[in-house]
């Protein structure tokens, strides 16, 4: 492009990028690095006093500290890993059903789908714990309707049940976030790619491994970062389903839940803002890391396709 | 080959795992609201039919109806969500913008730089915003909350719409500047209708954690005049965890202002994604 050789200052990038800049510099990067400090430090005699890596010695190394925040962590990555299983395939599959051309009612399906993504935490977190309990009986009612009542057991309250379920519970929320960016994604693949793959015969299941699934990775790539994200933030339903004990006997403890008993406190222990800092800068590192995988391992070998 | 490509049975086949799926997504949805309506008895006896003249019964609602004030938590609830939103597309939309359509020096880590909030949680920063609220003398605002929403939004929608304007065609913008519009006119007048459609995507998911998120309003504006919706159902249940008949009632009218919201909001919203697609 033959521009001039001198251009003048261009005000107008600085306009553009003012607003912005300014809010998430204020409310969100500043408080940010203000608390990733204050897990170096840590308050003695009513004063806070540098104490360098000490509180990640502590939660690495202390039993009082470490055996909550291994558990925790442990249980956070089952939580992802069954995100990815479970969430991200139907999301997929959903998508390509409602993406065929002529399918009668697509809006609805759409529409009804998206529905749990809408909801609270709250009312999400209330409402499977009322279906869930064996007080109200929705649950093994209808289970015997299929003729799998024995099999019926309080999931949320047995440890090894506990996490799995509510994981689920989690995936029936989010599944539309998927489904919608993957959905969005199957639209905008031009006709003439579809035509042209069914002229040389290839249709149905091929046309979508072959043709349509090459073409979305890049979502796909997008809904795997977004999932990890938001699992390794996770807390709310966890903290209104099971409280922030996150119970059965901790079995559904996740980061979250774990940074907010040690930031807040929680029955006799006292809040320590400064080990809740240490939670948080180990959440931002493993937050990071992933972030640091997705942007070097599989962005830069996704072509992105332009039409 | 075949030019069997919407069989009869593939299609019965699709309608079959969309309709189970809509019943898994809905079901406890509508089990909820159904059993809002009936008394005490017919909820434990009979938890899956719907009410009958018999076992009809407002009980529930006419106990958290008494209780609080919903409707002044949802006007909050809207204020909030409906500025920040304003505010994330914006600003969203003219940050991503910049990023996407003009090269200048440190453009790589700026877009860096904005992604970084994608991947934390604003919510590991509460205790600073907290102190920076108290010192600024907003703490139980909505401003307080829009504040915060408008910065917890911005990353995602800047990173999303700033991958959507890199396609669009550079003939046009080229076109538009020597037709001698300014910048500005062709970010307004050209690039945005063409990014509408991503901006909805954008809008969603900017919208449904701010409606939803109960963690700022109970730390940064509890108080009643500033309550929402969520942290005001979130209140209800806490008192009612044994009446039956206000929990479910409280949660149908958690969840009724918002299904009603997005059943008028969502033709526009797949209207907008449908059209958008180059086709």
């Amino acid at each position: 492009m033959a521009a001039a050789p001198k251009r003048p200052f261009r005000w107008h990038i600085g306009v553009f990028l003012a607003p912005a800049v300014l809010v998430y510099t204020a409310i969100m990067i500043l408080p940010l690095a203000g608390t990733l400090q204050l897990s170096l430090f840590r308050n003695i005699n009513q004063s806070q006093v540098f104490v360098g890596l000490e509180n990640f010695r502590m939660l690495f190394g202390d039993p009082n500290w470490s055996v909550n925040f291994w558990n925790a962590l442990r249980n956070n990555v089952w939580f992802f890993i069954i995100h990815m299983l479970v969430q991200n395939p139907i999301g997929v599959l959903l998508a390509a059903l409602l993406s065929s051309p002529r399918l009668r009612f697509s809006a609805f399906y759409r529409t009804a789908i998206f529905v749990p993504t809408i909801l609270s935490f709250v009312i999400v977190g209330f409402a499977w714990k009322l279906i869930l309990s064996p007080l109200w009986g929705v649950a093994p009612n209808l289970m015997d309707l299929v003729g799998l009542k024995s099999l019926f057991t309080p999931w949320l309250g047995k440890e090894q049940y506990a996490l799995t379920t509510l994981s689920l519970i989690s995936v029936w929320q989010f599944v539309g976030i998927p489904m919608m960016l993957i959905y969005a994604a199957l639209l905008s693949i031009p006709d003439e790619v579809i035509e042209a793959a069914e002229c040389d015969g290839i249709t149905g299941m091929s046309q979508f491994w072959k043709i349509k699934l090459p073409l979305i990775l890049p979502s796909i790539g997008i809904i795997s970062i977004l999932t990890f994200v938001g699992n390794f933030n996770a807390f709310d339903l966890i903290y209104t389903a099971q409280g922030a004990l996150a119970g059965p006997n901790y079995s559904t403890d996740i980061l979250g839940t774990f940074l907010y008993r040690a930031f807040f406190g929680f029955q006799l222990q006292v809040g320590d803002p400064n080990m809740g800092a240490a939670i948080a800068t180990m959440m931002f590192l493993i937050i990071l890391g992933g972030v640091c995988v997705y942007l070097f391992l599989v962005q830069t070998r996704l072509r992105r396709y332009q039409f | 080959m075949s030019t069997a490509t919407r069989s009869l049975p593939r299609t019965i086949g699709a309608h079959a795992i969309l309709l189970t799926y809509t019943a898994i997504a809905l079901f406890p949805v509508v089990i909820v609201i159904v059993n809002s309506f009936k008394s005490r008895a017919a909820i434990f006896g009979a938890p899956l039919t719907p009410p009958t003249p018999k076992t009809f019964d407002l009980i529930g609602y006419t106990t958290v109806i008494g209780q609080g004030d919903f409707i002044h938590y949802f006007q909050n609830s809207l204020v909030v969500t409906v500025a920040s939103l304003f505010f994330v597309l914006l600003f969203g939309a003219m940050a991503a913008f910049a990023l996407s359509e003009y090269r200048f020096r440190g453009n790589s880590l700026m877009g860096l730089y904005l992604a970084l909030g994608i991947m934390i949680p604003i919510r590991l920063a509460t205790v600073a915003i907290l102190q920076l609220m108290v010192a600024s003398g907003l703490v139980n605002t909505l401003t307080a909350l829009i504040l915060v929403y408008t910065a917890q939004g911005l990353p995602l929608a800047v990173f999303i719409l700033s991958e959507f304007m890199k396609q669009v065609s550079d003939d046009l913008k080229n076109a538009g500047r020597i037709d001698g519009l300014s910048e500005y006119t062709i970010f307004f007048r050209l690039v945005l209708p063409l990014v509408r459609p991503s901006m909805a995507t954008v809008a969603v998911f900017t919208m449904i954690p701010i409606w939803n998120d109960l963690w700022f309003p109970l730390i940064l504006a509890p108080s009643e005049e500033t309550k929402t919706v969520t942290l005001g159902a979130q209140l209800f249940l806490g008192q009612f965890v044994t009446n039956w008949n206000a929990i479910l009632a409280a949660l149908s009218l958690a969840i009724m202002p918002v299904l009603i919201l997005y059943v008028i909001f969502s033709r526009q919203l797949i209207r907008g994604i449908t059209s958008g697609a180059v086709k």
